[in-house]
């Protein structure tokens, strides 16, 4: 099972910086969803299938799709060309060394402590959900508020702009 | 079976510190939300990684809070997208630096 961890953390790691370095939108996003199936494969090999599968389904199932309908309706066939010129070394490699020290100060702490293997164990959505609907309750319940709030802000943002509130009364940002 | 801990927890560490280098690199809007989701993710896989290594299912429980948070923001994020695609025909977010109220 260790090497089936190192293929899909390779895996991960590489179409991570695909997505990262790749020039088209889409191919960005596909990018992005073989990454998360490979993350997927990571949860599922130590031990957490429940996960796993809401990883599968809700990121690369709902929320991909989100991305892809928005690319579609955007239309950016304009802004292919002016990404050519944002790619040079001047601006991507100060970035690159911050998240590169910040990265070398991770595997120094993570390096300096003894091993330690993980558990044998699977862990089954039965005792995620007896955890869940126990001692996480408040927590969900605040899920729940935030979900309802997602709900009708992305439904205020993404509705048309009224032209006319009143026979008399035009919207002044209309008249521009 | 037994992956150490600490490649868990390094392998969160690469993907979310490639999610920071893709948010401070690029100007396009739709990058920046996916590089947040990438950094997102790798926060969930850190707690997963954790969690299993106790054998515990708070880490997987906090998952799931995080995939019900990156789903709302997602949802505002590319409402908030569209948007601003409508009023400036970019998505580029250095034009979004001339807005006034």
């Amino acid at each position: 099972m260790n090497i089936l961890f190192y293929i899909a953390a390779t895996a991960a790691i590489v179409s991570t910086l695909m997505m990262v370095i790749s020039k088209n939108v889409v191919h960005s996003l596909l990018f992005l969803i073989v990454s998360l199936f490979s993350v997927s494969v990571v949860m599922f090999i130590i031990g957490a299938p429940f996960v796993a599968a809401l990883e599968v389904i809700i990121y690369a199932g709902a929320i991909m799709v989100l991305f892809v309908f928005v690319i579609m309706m955007l239309n950016l066939s304009d802004e292919e060309k002016r990404k050519k010129r944002l790619m040079k070394s001047k601006i991507w490699i100060g970035p690159s060394a911050i998240s590169l020290i910040l990265l070398a100060e991770m595997v120094y702490v993570l390096t300096a402590q003894p091993g330690y293997a993980m558990g044998q164990e699977v862990v089954l959505p039965v005792a995620v959900g007896e955890l869940m609907f126990t001692k996480y309750i408040v927590v969900v319940e605040l899920a729940a508020f935030l979900l309802i709030a997602g709900i009708i802000g992305a439904y205020h943002l993404g509705q048309k702009e009224k032209t006319v509130h009143h026979r008399y009364l035009k919207n002044k940002n209309q008249e521009l | 079976m037994n992956v150490p801990m600490e490649q868990g927890i390094l392998l969160a560490a690469i993907l979310f510190c490639l999610g920071l280098t893709g948010l401070l690199v690029h100007r396009n809007i739709i990058y920046m939300l996916m590089s947040v989701e990438v950094m997102l993710n790798a926060a969930g896989l850190a707690f997963i990684v954790a969690g299993s290594a106790w054998g515990e299912a708070d880490g997987q429980v906090m998952f799931i809070f995080i995939l019900a948070m990156a789903a709302a923001e997602v949802s505002v994020g590319l409402a908030l997208i569209i948007q601003m695609f409508k009023k400036f025909r970019s998505v580029d977010i250095n034009k979004a630096s001339t807005m006034n109220g």
